[in-house]
């Protein structure tokens, strides 16, 4: 597997939570995973029940099996200033910069700018090495941005092409794209089967190999059970409906007779759901990628629940 | 006991009213946003008002259906909408507003020289609110134009209900902020004066910058700021005046909602805040809520129901109606027994039943793609998710049996509902609690999308009728 995952997906969807149980799912056997978040939400803090993290990675989970988890909250003015310190010692100046709202100028007025932090403090993560000369991560799973801006986020170099032609930003831009577009990166998309989660998967698959990015997976989120098919619902007609009663009835429901339409009806809404899931699954089918499936997990989510879809990846082969 | 003692949003009186001129529905990403604007708007439309709908990123299909895809940024008249009234509808293109506001605000040189840098071009696609503000931007134009009686104006798919609220200020505080100052004081006052003032820091930052961004970067940065210079104060005016249109009396916002917890959460929020900036809160909409007109039944006994007839068939015990082994069974009957009255009853009127169903199935739009599928009706399971254990892969179950699958089918989709019903209600009632002022409309969640006009009234009827689906409160 590509040590840089990229989770991105529709709005909702559950980037954040699959990108986390990603990171669990791949913590097998004692490694180390570093879950990172680049939209300042906490999100990650929220999800395992935690404080807001301060900028710096920390442990937040041990993985079924013995893994660990570490989490990062990235913040583009802190990478920036890290960065000036790091390669030109300008701790005072950045500061300077800082109390002028320059930084916030700069990443505001040129969001490529900011990206190129972003994406730049994820690739030197995963390219950290330890001191016995391993990986410090064996893995970086990134919540990503959404679909709609997923593209031009991880097309760093594009973006800041046009702003910064030469110098330090420009360079590295260069060096996070060599790292994005090589196959070290899998950008999965997290999806519904639902229209519009749908359509914006296909959209957003096609606008990252536009651009030459690496596409992953296309993780179906939230599949509920096909308990019964359309054909089955509309068969109950005429005697069947009196059977089905009498079985209700068998079975300890009492009433049972103004029930079936009720629950025939619900049955209906079931099957009409079921027929639109299977047209968006043939849309997804087109993409040509491969696909996991997540169940919905219908008490809520919790840490239990993340778990529990931690499992379900390495069911489905994650970390092998 | 029940907390529902939120009054209900009287929809109709709203849209009626000449005196409500905008409807702003907000919320946070995902809750129906767009699909609840477009249905007001057909409603006001066909109780005769003149409605003009802004619709900010629509499904595809429901863009189509309502003839706004092109994206020209201009309101279209909407087709087939039936009664006096008119409706028009657009999409919000944001970067087309903000060339438009450059175009009309700047000589054509100047015009040109902002759009074609490089700046411009990332703050126009880009920047973090930039949607949000050109949204408000687009309401005032539509409101100047005075073309229509209502407009109904969706809101940014933010992360944050927040966000399109204080985006025009963002972008202002940012346009009025220190470093642009400071960028542009050596322009203004005719450059050394200004850096001399500034000493120390605008050296250091040039140098740093430029060392950092490479020379150009700087460069283009202070000529887009020169030539912005002159629009800056137009930008200001206009955000506040478009928030001073949202105080307005004839401003009504209506915070939209799906019954779930984060979504809930960013509608409490919205409320409070909205009060704090006197903003006329109308009412929420809550969307996709479901019912259950079989909720007397609980989940619990569904299961319960529905595992006793998945137990594999004792044949010694084939005909009895209460397997004696299964205690739990039993209880339930037991408890039942003497208040939801006698057994008999499932066959005293299987007619009217029947009947019953036919005209409230008729309601559900069915978009089967085949009725062939339907010749296979039998088995009732769906294969795939079933293991072989449970129905033979000829399907040449015993009729018997496969009754009992379906029925036990029945019950555990039942079980599924009846748990949705629970978690939804719960996360409204801590809504409600919070804010018991606050209006409600509850629309019953369709089983699919919503990409048609015909889509649109039914969600318009619904959110009119206002109260909850059956079974949901
Ligand atoms: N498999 C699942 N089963 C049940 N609930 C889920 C599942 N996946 C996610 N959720 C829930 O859906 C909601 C949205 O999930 P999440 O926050 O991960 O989405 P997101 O895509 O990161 O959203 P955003 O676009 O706001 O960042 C959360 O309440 C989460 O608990
Ligand atoms: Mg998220």
């Amino acid at each position: 597997m590509s040590r840089l995952q990229v989770v991105s997906g529709k709005g909702g969807t559950g980037k954040t939570t699959v990108a986390a149980a990603l990171a669990l799912a791949l913590a097998k056997e004692g490694r180390r995973t570093l879950l990172v978040e680049v939209e300042g939400r906490q999100g990650i803090a929220q999800l395992f029940e935690t404080e807001a993290f301060p900028y710096e990675e920390r442990k937040i989970a041990v993985a079924p099996g013995g893994g660990e988890v570490y989490a990062l909250a990235i913040d583009a003015e802190r990478a920036l200033l890290d960065y000036l310190q790091m390669f030109y010692k300008l701790g005072g100046a950045g500061r300077a910069l800082k109390k002028l709202g320059a930084i916030d100028f700069a990443t505001t007025i040129a969001p490529g700018v900011r990206d190129v932090l972003l994406t730049g403090k994820a690739c030197e993560a995963v390219r950290r090495k330890n001191k016995q000369g391993g990986y410090a991560y064996d893995y970086v799973v990134m919540d990503a941005p959404p679909t709609g801006r997923i593209t031009r986020f991880l097309n760093v170099n594009d973006e800041v092409a046009g702003l910064a032609k030469i110098g330090p930003i420009h360079n590295q831009a260069q060096a996070v794209m060599r790292v994005l577009k090589s196959p070290e990166t899998a950008v999965h998309l997290v999806t519904l089967l639902e229209e519009m989660p749908v359509q914006e998967t296909v959209d957003g698959i096609a606008e990252l190999r536009g651009a030459e990015l690496p596409t992953g997976k296309v993780i179906v989120n939230m599949v509920r059970p096909h308990v019964l098919d359309e054909a089955a619902v509309r068969g109950v007609t005429g005697d069947r409906r009196k059977e089905v009663a009498k079985t209700l009835t068998r079975a300890g429901v009492t009433g049972s007779a103004k029930l079936v339409t009720p629950l025939l009806e619900q049955a209906a809404e079931h099957a009409e759901r079921v027929e639109l899931e299977r047209e968006q699954r043939a849309a997804l089918g087109q993409l040509g990628l491969p696909t996991y499936e997540l169940p919905l997990i219908g008490e809520g989510m919790d840490l239990a629940g993340l778990y529990r879809l931690a499992t379900e990846l390495r069911k489905l082969g994650v970390g092998e | 006991m029940t907390l529902d003692a939120a009054e209900p949003l009287a929809i109709d009186p709203l849209l009626d009213d000449p005196g409500t001129r905008i409807i702003v529905c907000c919320g946070s990403g995902g809750v129906g946003k767009t699909t609840t604007a477009a249905a007001l708007g057909v409603r006001a439309a066909e109780r005769g008002r003149k409605v003009v709908v802004l619709t900010i990123d629509p499904a595809r299909r429901l863009a189509q259906s309502m003839g706004i895809d092109s994206l020209d940024n201009t309101p279209r008249r909407v087709k087939d909408v039936e009664g006096d009234g008119e409706l028009h509808a657009m999409m919000l293109d944001m970067k087309r507003t903000f060339d438009e506001i450059v175009e009309a605000h700047a000589d054509p040189d100047r015009a040109k020289a902002i759009l074609s840098n490089p700046f411009y071009q990332s703050l126009s696609a880009g920047f973090a609110g930039t949607q949000e503000y050109m949204a408000m931007e687009k309401l005032g134009q539509l409101r100047a134009r005075d073309e229509w009686d209502l407009i109904v104006v969706d809101t940014p798919p933010s992360r944050s209900a927040l966000d399109f609220l204080d985006a025009p200020k963002r972008l202002g505080s940012f346009l009025d902020g220190k470093f642009i100052k400071l960028l542009m004081a050596p322009a203004k006052m005719g450059g050394r004066a200004g850096m001399k003032f500034l000493n120390v820091g605008m050296s250091m930052m040039t140098g740093t910058l430029g060392k950092l961004l490479g020379g150009p970067f700087l460069h283009d940065v202070q000529t887009f700021v020169a030539a912005m210079d002159t629009m800056f104060g137009g930008f200001r005016t206009r955000a506040d005046a478009t928030y001073r249109l949202l105080q307005a009396p004839g401003t009504a916002f209506l915070v939209v909602a799906a019954p779930e917890r984060d979504a809930l959460r960013e509608a409490a929020y919205f409320v409070e805040r909205l009060a704090a900036d006197d903003m006329p809160l109308a009412g929420l909409v809550l969307n996709r809520v479901h019912g259950s007109a079989a909720s007397r039944l609980s989940a619990e006994r569904a299961l319960a129901a529905a595992e006793s007839l998945e137990e594999p068939p004792d044949p010694a015990d084939a005909s009895a109606e209460n397997p004696a082994e299964n205690l739990d069974d039993r209880r339930i009957v037991d408890q039942e027994a003497g208040k939801a009255g006698d057994r008999g009853s499932s066959d005293s009127s299987p007619h009217a039943v029947a009947s019953d169903a036919h005209a409230s199935n008729a309601d559900v739009s069915h978009a089967h793609a085949s009725d062939a599928d339907a010749a296979g009706a039998r088995a009732g399971i769906d294969p795939d998710q079933v293991g072989s254990d449970q129905v033979g892969p000829d399907r040449e179950v015993p009729d018997q049996e496969s009754v009992e699958r379906l029925t036990a089918g029945l019950l555990r989709l039942h079980a599924e509902r009846m748990q949705v019903l629970a978690r939804e209600q719960r996360t409204r009632d801590r809504f409600t609690a919070l804010h018991p002022e606050v209006p409600v409309a509850e629309v019953a969640a369709l089983p699919g999308d919503v990409h048609d006009l015909a889509g649109l009234r039914t969600i318009g009827d619904r959110l009119a009728a206002g109260g909850p689906p059956a079974g949901a409160a």
